[in-house]
């Protein structure tokens, strides 16, 4: 059985290549869900549950390496929306983190719930980016992606000359003071579990839409895309704003972490570093790949932390490495190898007969 | 007069980002690849010229004979084994793999040289200055890399609009298919453009150096100026690269003289005013936004 490839979708056009293709009475079915696929949203919805519990049966010591983790999963979720299916590879994503981590501190300062402010600062961060998508979205490739490499330095000039936010020196996060350790521990566990489960889950439904079809039909051609009648500036503006607003929940769960928003940490390129790393790693353009690739990122700092520099020399050269050898990245070699498809985006062809 | 002495000191500063945005301009214009890492080659060039300097006890200048060749073969090597086997990936793969490239160079620098600022003696020159009426100073080597610039650009222009090699360079830039149909071989083509812009921008980091000082993370900011200029002055015409980055340079020296603080960001924000109010550039006739037209 073959699981269609994102790049043979938009050959088909935007319209959906649906069932009604393949008479009732063909060799052949075409369907977009499988048992494996069942099998493993309930493996899935378990996993899910019991992360949620964790702070129950295991607490502190094994909240905050699933805090990394789960951050990791986020942000890799959200950048593979932008340059895994629609081609917008952008370096300069930390600009929202920035956004969110500000935009929790300004939301919480003015008296609101530090929890509540997450949704708000991934509001902020949204809307923040419509008026910068309107910019960099004029360039494409390598060009867009040193575009947004200025934004987040914009940005973060912009913070570093506010008074407002503390300048250079950065502002410490308010409105936690009145919770427990434990209990401000496992509420920040949960808003990052719950923001990594809405960025997978958002993806995935996200690109299971015609809005999916799109975006890969413009991250494979613009031209194409557009001359089959795909509204080309729509779609990449959409991955754009979808993926600003999920760095700015992102950004505010770090300030919520850290308790502390700094311009030179919220806005570091290395956020974007790792969002490559565990896209190209994990499989571009898949809903799997970047999960994985977060488990591969999580578990190499685990052991070169102590390596200091040579761990993101090490980081560049896999991602480097595994876009000239396997460009769709190990969850890419794993279902070619086993034709395995949990979470399937494209259609499935497969004979019907036993 | 202070004014004019700024925007004199902003035109010659200029210079050094021209310098080091053909090398980016080239690329583009024949590889379709933005180099991620060419602001990094750069500070390389830089490190390099100081090693040098510093085991053969010579003069930054006397290490140029030997940096440029080192460079020029590094980016042959580099278009060799990255660049060429990115761009049969398509252009996605090309950004990716520079950016890759990008974050290996900085932290490999960063474990062999420390984060600490470093600066490449400049000797006589780096002192020497004349005066123009009362208040104009003017450094021989801020001029000197002004000059070295518009000579690495005209020297590049007359490369590509003289010789047969340019006339290659060029054809391969327009039609890469019809190039090969022709009977050019273009990989060669390609591994002398990257080994070009390699030794420009690592000429450009050895400026940089002599000038200012330099730190292992310097390359990302050298990127965006390279960028920004490139932009500015309209993708693919090299004389608008050198226009660009002179407004740059302005632009930074004369708010610079204002408030320091807000130098940098007045630059970034002139490059996001012009893309747009006229993303095509500033001294580009032709629509290049989509896709870049050729050089020259």
């Amino acid at each position: 059985m073959t699981g269609m490839r994102p790049t043979a979708d938009p050959a088909t056009g935007p319209g959906e290549p649906g069932p009604g293709a393949v008479g009732p009475g063909s060799p052949v079915a075409v369907s977009r869900w499988s048992r494996t696929a069942t099998g493993f949203t309930g493996v899935a919805a378990v996993t899910v549950v019991v992360l949620a519990a964790v702070p129950y049966f295991a607490g502190g010591p094994a909240e905050a390496p699933l805090i990394t983790l789960l951050t990791f999963v986020a942000m890799a979720s959200q950048w593979n929306l932008l340059a895994g299916f629609s081609g917008l590879t952008s370096f300069g994503q930390q600009a929202y983190i920035g956004v969110g981590a500000y935009g929790l501190y300004l939301v919480a300062a003015h008296g609101v719930n530090p929890f509540a402010a997450i949704v708000a600062a991934a509001v902020i961060a949204a809307v923040v980016s419509l008026p910068v998508s309107v910019l960099v979205l004029r360039l494409s490739g390598g060009y867009f992606a040193v575009a947004t490499l200025v934004i987040a330095a914009v940005f973060q000039i912009a913070a570093t000359l506010s008074p407002s936010v503390g300048g250079t020196t950065g502002v410490s996060v308010p409105g936690l003071a009145g919770y427990e350790p434990v209990l401000r521990e496992a509420l920040i566990y949960w808003a990052t579990l719950a923001v990594a489960v809405l960025s997978v889950a958002g993806v995935y439904l996200l690109v299971r839409r015609t809005f999916g079809l799109d975006a890969r039909a413009v991250g494979s051609d613009p031209v194409a895309a557009a001359s089959a009648g795909v509204r080309v500036g729509r779609s990449r503006r959409l991955a754009y704003l979808v993926a600003g607003g999920g760095a700015g929940a992102v950004g505010a769960l770090i300030a919520l972490q850290t308790l502390y928003v700094e311009p030179t940490s919220v806005f570091n390129i290395q956020y974007s570093v790792y969002m490559l790393f565990m896209v190209l790693v994990g499989g571009m353009g898949t809903i799997e790949g970047p999960v994985l690739g977060a488990l591969v990122l999580f578990g190499l700092q685990e052991a070169l932390s102590s390596q200091g520099a040579w761990y993101l020399v090490i980081v560049g050269g896999l991602a480097v490495t595994a876009t000239l050898v396997a460009s769709r990245g190990l969850w890419g070699l794993a279902s070619d190898r086993f034709g395995w498809s949990l979470l399937p985006v494209g259609y499935q062809v497969r004979s019907s007969r036993r | 007069m202070s004014w004019v002495n700024a925007v004199i000191q902003g035109l010659l500063l200029g210079g050094q980002y021209a310098l080091i945005a053909c090398g980016l301009s080239l690329t583009f214009g024949v590889m379709r690849i933005v180099n991620l890492a060419h602001g990094d080659l750069a500070v390389c060039g830089a490190y390099l010229a100081l090693v040098l300097t510093s085991a053969l006890g010579v003069p930054v200048w006397v290490t140029l004979p030997l940096v440029l060749p080192v460079a020029f073969a590094a980016g042959v090597v580099l278009q060799v084994l990255l660049f060429g086997r990115a761009l049969r990936h398509g252009e996605l793969a090309s950004v990716l793999v520079t950016f890759g490239l990008s974050v290996m160079i900085e932290n490999l620098l960063l474990v062999k040289y420390t984060s600490d600022p470093r600066g490449l003696p400049a000797g006589a020159l780096g002192l020497a200055s004349f005066h123009i009426g009362g208040q104009i100073t003017v450094s021989w080597l801020f001029l000197t890399a002004f000059l070295t610039a518009c000579a690495v650009l005209s020297g590049l222009q007359l490369l590509l609009s003289r010789t047969s090699w340019g006339r290659k360079v060029r054809a391969t830039a327009d039609d890469l298919d019809t190039a090969r149909l022709v009977g050019i071989r273009v990989r060669p083509v390609f591994a002398g453009v990257a080994g070009i812009a390699v030794a420009t921008a690592a000429l450009a980091g050895v400026f940089i150096g002599t000038i200012g000082t330099f730190d292992p993370f310097q390359g990302t900011n050298s990127l965006i100026f390279a960028f920004e200029a490139v932009v500015i002055g309209g993708i693919g015409s090299l004389w608008g690269t050198l226009a660009g980055g002179m407004a740059l340079g302005v632009t930074q020296v004369v708010v610079g003289q204002v408030n320091q603080a807000y130098a940098v960001l007045a630059v970034h924000l002139l490059f996001l005013a012009v893309l747009a109010v006229r993303p095509n550039g500033l001294f580009a006739g032709h629509r290049v936004t989509r896709e870049a037209g050729a050089l020259g």
